[in-house]
Parts: C-alpha cells; sequence; structure tokens
C-alpha cells in the first residue's frame, strides 16, 4: 500500500524544551488519522511541522515518498483547517473558496465552476455570496474544509476544528467529517483532545503524550488491547488501582491492592511476587447482580453514591472500606431504582483488568 | 433611582458639558463666523459681506497657499503611511513578548517630548552650521556648508516625522488584531507574500490605516511649528498665513475667512475619506 | 510574514535594517538636542568644544545656564502654573462627561458625541484664535455698553488656560470613560444593597475604580498643556509659558541653554510617562 505520508524521527526542540521527540509514523493512502493526546503533548507542534510552519529539529517529512522538508508551506501539497478555521472575515464564503485556486492562476471560469461544485458537494450550493459571520458553526465548519479540498491536496490536516462547537452540533459534525473524508477519499490527519471524536472518526488513532506516540492503533485496539499505563488511562475511563503480586501460579496471579482488596489477573510474565503494579479495570467490564460462581473476580459490595448520566451512568461502589470502584450502569431499567447503601455482587474476568509495571 | 432624581443629575453633568463646550468651542466659532462675514467700511463702520472670502478668492498667493498646503498635507499622510506600515507590522506581528512591548514604547516615546524640542532637534542637525553639514564637510564629501533647512523636502520630513506616532499606534492595534492563522492560512493555501499582503492584510486593517490617515492629516493641515520652522518664510503654509492676518496684519476679518476655509477643507476631506471608507468619525478619532 | 513562515536571509537582514534605521530617525533629534546641552559653545553645533555644566549653572552673560536664565525659568513657572490649572478643570469635566455619556440617555446623545470630538478635529491655531476672537468681542461688548474694562478677557493666563482647557477636557473624557465602560454595574448594585446611599456608592466604588483612569488623564492633560504651542501662541499674554519663550528665543537663535532646557523638558516627559506607565500597570 502507498503511503501519503511518512514522518521519520521528527524531532522538535524549543529551546531547551522538547516538544516532539523522535516520532514516526506512516499513513497509508485515503485513511483517517488521528493523533489523540492531552494539551501541551507536541500534536500541534507535530501537526505544524507537517504543514510546514515550524522547522523540525531532525528527522524527515515525506509526502508521497517525496521529502517535503525545503518546500514552504504554500508550496507543500498538504493543507491545514486551522483550530479556529481562519476564515479570511474580509472575503465572501466564494471567494474564501476561490482563494487557494486564485493563487495558482486558474482561470476565472474554471475557478467559478469548481467554487460552484465544492460548495453543491459540502451542501451549501446559495452560500457563494454570503459573508463570514452569517454562517453558523457548521457551516464555517464545512466551508473551511472545501477551501482546502478544492485544491486537492495529498494530506488534509486538522486542527481540533470541533472544538469550538457546542455538543450536539460536535456529534453532528464527527459523523459528517467522516463522511466527508471517505466522499473525497483524501488522507485526513486529525488532531484532538477529545477522544471520542478520534475514537469515532478514524481508522487509526496515535496517542500522544510528552512529545512521544504511545501507541498507534485502531480505535478498538487502543480500548481494548492499551499498551501503556497512559493510553489505558487516557483512552475510555477505568478503575486504577496500585497493587502488589502476592501470589502466583502459571494461569492465574493474586494481586493485592493498598488497602486489601485482592484481584485475579492473568498471569503474564514480566511479574514476580511482591512487585508493585498498577491495575486499570473499566467500569464497563464489570457485571453487576447476579452471583457468577464460574467468574474469576466476585465480590460483595454496597453503593456509596449513583451517578446518573443517561446511557453513560455509573455507580461508585465500596466493599468494606477498602477500594472504591467504578461500575457502569446498564440502562436496560434493571437498576433504575438504585440508591446508596444498596448491597450488589460485581464480577469480571481475570483477563479484563490490565496490568502494568511501575516502571513501564 | 426615581426619574425625577435621574433627570436632576443628567441636568448636573449635561450644564458642565453644555457650558465648556458651548464657551469654548461652538460658540467662538460662530462669533468667528459672523467676523468673517463683516467688513470694514470706515472706521468702526462694519457691513456684512462676503467680501472677505473674495479677497481669497481673487488673490493667487492665497489660495495657492491653501491648495499648497492641502496638497503637502496629504502628500504627507500617505508617505507616513507607507514608511508606519512596514514597522507597525513588525512590531504587532513578527515581535513576541517584552521585546514587542519594549519596541513599541520606543516608538512612542519621542512623542512624549515637545514638538518644539523636537523641530529644535532638526533645526540642530540640518542648518548649514549643523550637525550633518559638518560631519559631511569633515568627511571631505562636501567642500563647502550645506544649508538643508528651507525647503520642502525637509519640511515634508519633518511633518512625517511630527505625524508618525498617529500612524503607528493605530496600526499596531489592527494588525495585532489580526489572527495569525488568516496569515498562516492564506500561506498553507498557496499565497505568495505580495498576495497575503494584498488580499489578507490590508483589508483587515483597513480601519487602522483609515483612523491613522485622518489623524495625521488633520495634525498635518492645522501644524505651525514644523512648516514655520523647518520651512522658513518660504514655507507658505496656511497657518502661518493665518497667524500673519491676525497678529502681524491685525486683519482680523480676513483671517476669520481664513480659518474656516481651512476648516472646510479639512472637514471636507476627511468626510470624503470617511465615506469612500464607510466608516465614522467616532470610530476614527475617538479611539486614537 | 510570521516568525513560523520561512523568510530568505536577506529578507530577514533588510527588514531588520529597515526597523533599524526607522528608529535612528526616530531617535537622532533628541539624541542631537540632549547632547548639545553639555557643548561648551556659544552656538548648539559642531565641533564639540568639550563637557561642560555651563548651561545649566553658570550664572553670567554670555554663557548664562538655565538655572539662572530669568525668563526661562519664568516660563517654566508659568507653563507649571497654567498645567496645573489645565489638569484640574479637565479632569473634573472629563469624570463628569465620562458619566454622561456612559450612564445617561438623552435627546441627541450621538450628536453631543460628534460634538464632543470637535476639538480634537480643529486645529490649535483655530481653536486658540476663535477664543481669542470671542473673549475680544465679550471685552469690547461690556466695554462700550457698561464701560468696565474687563483685562481677564485680554490676552493672558486665563485665555491660554481656558484655550488648552478647550480640547484638552476632551481627551480627558475619552480616556475616563473608557474605563467606565470596563466598569461591572453590578459592583454599584451590591454596595448599594449592603447599605450605602447613592454619594457612598460613588465615593468608595465607582470612583476608587476610576482612579488610574483619572490620574492617568491627570498626566496627559498635564503633558499636553505643558508642551502645547499652536492654542497658547495665539492666546498668550505678557506673562510667556516656556514654549512660547523658548521659540521666541529659537527665532532669534540661541545659545545651548535652549537645549539644556529643552533636556530638563525630555526628563519631565520621561518621568511623567513612566508614572503614567506605571499608573495604566495598577489597572
Amino acid at each position: 500500500m502507498s503511503c501519503d505520508l511518512e514522518c521519520q524521527h521528527l524531532v522538535k526542540q524549543f529551546d531547551k524544551f522538547t516538544a516532539v521527540d523522535d516520532v514516526s509514523f506512516s499513513i497509508p493512502k485515503g485513511s483517517f488519522f488521528s493523533i489523540l493526546g492531552p494539551s501541551g503533548c507536541g500534536k500541534t507542534t507535530l501537526l505544524r511541522m507537517i504543514a510546514g510552519f515550524y522547522e523540525p529539529t531532525s528527522g524527515d517529512i515525506k509526502i508521497k515518498g517525496k521529502s517535503v522538508l525545503s518546500t514552504p508551506p504554500n508550496k507543500r501539497p498538504v493543507n491545514l483547517v486551522f483550530q479556529h478555521l481562519a476564515l479570511f472575515p474580509m472575503m465572501s464564503v466564494a471567494e474564501n473558496i476561490a482563494y487557494g485556486l486564485r493563487r495558482r492562476k486558474v482561470a476565472k471560469a474554471e475557478i467559478d465552476q469548481r467554487v460552484k461544485d465544492s460548495l453543491e458537494r459540502i451542501g451549501l450550493p446559495d452560500a457563494g455570496s454570503k459573508r463570514i459571520d452569517q454562517l453558523s458553526g457548521g457551516q464555517k465548519q464545512r466551508i473551511a474544509i472545501a477551501r482546502c479540498m478544492i485544491l486537492n491536496p495529498s494530506v488534509l490536516l486538522l486542527d481540533e476544528p470541533l472544538g469550538a462547537l457546542d455538543l450536539k452540533l460536535r456529534e453532528h459534525m464527527k459523523v459528517e467529517l467522516k463522511q466527508l473524508q471517505s466522499q473525497f477519499d483524501t488522507t485526513f490527519v486529525y488532531i484532538t483532545h477529545d477522544q471520542s471524536e478520534a475514537l469515532v472518526m478514524s481508522d487509526q488513532v496515535a496517542v500522544m503524550n510528552h512529545g512521544r506516540f504511545e501507541q498507534v492503533g485502531t480505535p478498538q485496539e487502543l480500548y481494548y488491547e492499551p499498551q501503556t499505563p497512559f493510553v489505558a488511562d487516557f483512552v475510555g475511563e477505568s478503575n486504577h488501582w496500585e497493587a502488589t503480586v502476592s501470589v502466583q501460579d502459571s494461569q492465574r496471579t493474586t494481586l493485592t491492592t493498598t488497602s486489601g482488596l485482592s484481584i485475579q489477573t492473568q498471569t503474564t510474565s514480566n511479574l514476580e511476587i511482591g512487585q508493585t503494579v498498577n491495575i486499570y479495570l473499566r467500569p464497563e467490564s464489570i457485571t453487576l447482580g447476579q452471583e457468577q460462581t464460574t467468574a474469576d473476580n466476585q465480590l460483595q459490595a454496597s453503593v456509596k453514591s449513583v451517578l446518573f448520566d443517561g446511557a453513560k451512568s455509573r455507580a461508585i461502589m465500596t466493599n468494606n472500606d477498602a477500594e472504591e470502584i467504578i461500575v457502569s450502569l446498564p440502562q436496560t431499567g434493571e437498576f433504575s431504582d438504585l440508591k446508596a447503601g444498596d448491597k450488589l455482587s460485581l464480577s469480571w474476568r481475570a483477563d479484563i483488568a490490565k496490568v502494568f509495571t511501575n516502571q513501564a | 433611582m426615581n426619574s425625577s432624581q435621574t433627570r436632576l443629575t443628567l441636568i448636573l453633568l449635561l450644564s458642565p458639558f453644555l457650558l465648556w463646550l458651548g464657551l469654548l468651542v461652538i460658540i467662538p466659532h460662530i462669533d468667528m463666523f459672523f467676523l468673517s462675514i463683516r467688513e470694514k467700511v470706515a472706521p468702526r463702520t462694519y457691513e456684512t459681506s462676503l467680501a472677505n472670502y473674495a479677497e481669497f478668492f481673487t488673490e493667487p498667493f492665497y489660495w495657492n497657499t491653501l491648495a499648497r498646503t492641502a496638497f503637502m498635507s496629504i502628500l504627507a499622510t500617505v508617505l507616513t503611511l507607507i514608511i508606519a506600515f512596514p514597522v507597525a507590522y513588525y512590531i504587532a506581528k513578527m515581535l513576541r513578548g517584552k521585546t514587542k512591548s519594549i519596541l513599541f514604547l520606543l516608538c512612542l516615546l519621542p512623542f512624549w517630548v515637545s514638538e518644539l524640542v523636537r523641530t529644535f532637534g532638526w533645526m540642530i542637525l540640518l542648518r548649514e552650521t549643523g550637525v550633518i553639514s559638518s560631519s559631511l564637510q569633515w568627511l571631505g564629501l562636501i567642500d563647502g556648508p550645506i544649508e538643508f533647512l528651507y525647503n520642502d523636502v525637509t519640511v515634508m520630513m519633518g511633518l512625517i516625522y511630527t505625524s508618525m506616532l498617529f500612524m503607528v499606534v493605530p496600526l499596531v492595534s489592527t494588525l495585532d488584531s489580526l489572527d495569525d492563522s488568516l496569515i498562516e492560512a492564506g500561506y498553507d493555501l498557496g499565497g505568495s507574500k505580495l498576495s497575503i499582503l494584498k488580499e489578507i492584510v490590508i483589508p483587515h486593517s483597513m480601519p487602522g490605516i483609515i483612523s491613522g490617515c485622518i489623524v495625521v492629516f488633520m495634525l498635518t493641515l492645522g501644524n505651525y511649528l514644523t512648516p514655520i520652522l523647518l520651512g522658513g518664510k518660504s514655507s507658505m503654509w496656511f497657518t502661518g498665513q493665518i497667524y500673519t492676518q491676525f497678529i502681524t496684519r491685525f486683519n482680523w476679518e480676513l483671517g476669520a475667512a481664513f480659518c474656516f476655509l481651512l476648516l472646510i477643507v479639512s472637514s471636507t476631506i476627511v468626510w470624503l475619506g470617511l465615506k469612500l471608507s464607510g466608516q465614522t468619525l467616532a470610530s476614527t478619532v475617538a479611539k486614537s | 510574514m510570521l516568525p513560523t513562515i520561512p523568510r530568505s536571509n536577506r529578507y530577514n537582514w533588510s527588514y531588520q535594517l529597515y526597523i533599524f534605521l526607522f528608529f535612528v530617525y526616530l531617535i537622532a533629534p533628541l539624541v542631537v538636542v540632549a547632547s548639545f546641552a553639555f557643548n561648551d559653545s556659544l552656538f548648539p553645533s559642531l565641533p564639540w568644544k568639550g563637557f561642560t555644566w555651563d548651561w545649566f549653572i553658570n550664572d553670567t552673560q554670555p554663557k548664562l545656564g538655565l538655572f539662572h536664565d530669568r525668563s526661562l525659568m519664568n516660563g517654566i513657572g508659568v507653563s507649571f502654573f497654567v498645567a496645573c490649572c489645565v489638569t484640574g478643570l479637565s479632569i473634573a469635566i472629563g469624570t463628569s462627561n465620562a458619566f454622561l455619556f456612559e450612564r445617561y440617555e438623552f435627546r441627541f446623545k450621538q450628536f453631543a458625541y460628534i460634538l464632543l470630538l470637535l476639538p480634537l478635529v480643529i486645529p490649535g491655531v483655530i481653536l486658540g484664535i476663535s477664543i481669542l476672537v470671542f473673549s475680544n468681542t465679550l471685552a469690547n461688548g461690556v466695554e462700550d455698553h457698561i464701560g468696565w474694562d474687563l483685562e481677564f478677557l485680554r490676552p493672558g493666563l486665563l485665555l491660554v488656560v481656558l484655550g488648552q482647557f478647550a480640547f484638552i477636557t476632551t481627551i480627558a473624557t475619552l480616556v475616563i470613560s473608557a474605563r467606565l465602560k470596563k466598569f461591572d454595574r453590578s459592583l454599584e448594585e451590591a454596595a448599594y444593597n449592603l447599605g450605602a446611599s447613592r454619594f457612598e456608592v460613588l465615593r468608595t466604588i465607582t470612583l476608587p475604580y476610576l482612579r488610574p483612569a483619572m490620574l492617568g488623564a491627570g498626566v496627559v492633560a498635564f503633558l499636553m498643556s505643558f508642551e502645547n504651542f499652536n492654542t497658547t501662541l495665539m492666546l498668550v499674554g505678557s506673562d510667556a509659558p516656556l514654549t512660547i519663550a523658548m521659540y521666541d528665543r529659537l527665532k532669534e537663535g540661541s545659545t545651548p541653554v535652549l537645549n539644556a532646557v529643552s533636556l530638563f523638558l525630555m526628563l519631565g516627559s520621561a518621568l511623567l510617562a513612566l508614572i503614567s506607565i506605571l499608573v495604566q500597570k495598577e489597572k
């Protein structure tokens, strides 16, 4: 498979601070690639290097196999959708979209035709003569993408463009962006700190922290098979405990948390008795209610409080004042009248909790 | 607050405003207008007539002076804009943090000093026995002393100097408000430096350009000190002519007419500038 | 175009050179004025004849220093007096105007606002002349009808103060309005709610909030008055403020005592500029 974008050992330093630290990746043609990370993790710096606004301290950026380091941003076959979109307020919608074509000295008639096609494609055929401030948030979004896509870039970079939208619109735009991407069949590189945006839209997600990629994989891989504690913590929600290895045989390892809860996990090769580890357990992997004698982990707990949030409702459970355990509540009606003080049984499989040794 | 109290406070606040503006600005100008349409026919007897205005139009020296003053002022405004724009852009867009505020302050500081002192400085530099002439002789580039004062180029340079602040400040503040990402977006979409300047930077900074130009134009047109001191007797500046009529010739009627002609020219050009750019006086003058 | 956009070295270099030359142009006259205040020569020009303090402290002609030059020292005194009057008046009326325009609605408010800006649009020379004309009309009218000769309506310090006050008030109003506009009115309502009277609210809440702007406006007003020339020239009587005294000397061609007084003015302005920057920071 050919790669649209390839970064090799990219490093960017500002004075003493290393913003991007030896990042390498390649993105297959036509895929939706997200870079997910907390603010300050270096994702914007990385994106701006690809766009050409920062020069890498070392490393190489290749687009369609050719290094673009010596190509200035106005000549690079990548375009950037800015965080606040950067639509030109002094121009109409059509002029905004036509801007790049005019720079390429495309004939006026052709520009008009292509702008018209582009506006139709994004479902705003009559918006051409409008001013930017007459558009809604979602419309601006689409114009900003159309303005770049009309230039047929090899790669489209998006810098958290949904950040400024309200929740409902953001949910809607997630779906729409994904559709636009498959419609244009162009490689999208999308950076965000919102895991839901990354998970919903992407073919591949890179989780970034402190200037490095922690893990690159499909959304499913990141969610089910996190490779590092950071990914386990950052993607999705987790119960997190520190524990020591107390008993170990060929199949099962028993871990005891600092306040005495003991947890069964699958044995992995790198654990030794007495070692300190971190355990991550997703609230939605815990089964509530029935006694399951087959379950690897089983315990009685009482409800401390119920956090009702529609489909994402959770309960904070506690067993004998030991650890607090957050549990997702299935919305089947079964637990709709759950209240503090109720007693329930919790159970989960040994292989579902992720265990990381401390230095990992 | 009940309405009678509101009314009382309103009146209390309105009266100093009206007294100040009425007694010191509006009525004096009305009085001056009546003076300008008065003709002395015999000692202590006057008639209402437009003779003073007629004299302005029939005497080529007068209207030449006014036309020249207006033309030089427009030229000075344009040149100030051209010189100030790169500087304002540099301060607003190329610099960050402390260097930026220091350089901006450095731009403002000379204007805290009296115009008289600044003009005096130019005289020391430019006159026949001045620093530049002496230095050039010392370097052997010229044989005898050269008088740089008392010509139009020097007057123009002095006018630009005096106006610089009023151009740089509004330009820096509008350029500051231009989001960097707009320039980057233009560049990312394939724009060259020139096309970005033309299509993004200048359209955005139009309000600052207009307000700077209007203020500079008005100040230059009404300037007295710089043309008189740097241009000498040959400067032919209209405010100088007004001063001559009032103080030297004691022909107040003609002088008053001149004042109104200057006000009319000034407001017409400012009004045209505002109309063409679609702005208001409040949005330009009040900010600077 | 931006630090983030790559540029050629030559472009960078020539841009910086331009900025440098611009600042040389900006600073050169001031540096020249200041340095010649210490030249031991009868004329403020080259050649340099050695360093001296004479132009400040010497007490005999022809090298009469600034501190012994009666007319210049008198000018400083007069200017100081005028500037204090103008500053006080314009802060008072400026504050009142700010409340008028920020807090009250009245008919013709838009029009009144245009009138407020008018003094900034009128050239200083004309503003001075119009006040001269009007005060002259008044004085003549009184003399003709009642027979009193009202000396204070003739060119002199009162007219100078009024002439400067006429346009400096507009500037003070704009500075104070800008701060009043940002004031959160719920603070006043809270104070009112906590039992303060209207006047106490003004005294304890609103005016303290406005104080930095009033001080800032005061500094600007003082400087503008001290340095004003155009308006003053038309209204001046026998007591010449400093700028007028300097102008008379300048026309005759003067000894470097003029540089000395200019340096004195520069230091004064710099001090006031510093104060106003500190006051602005306090906001």
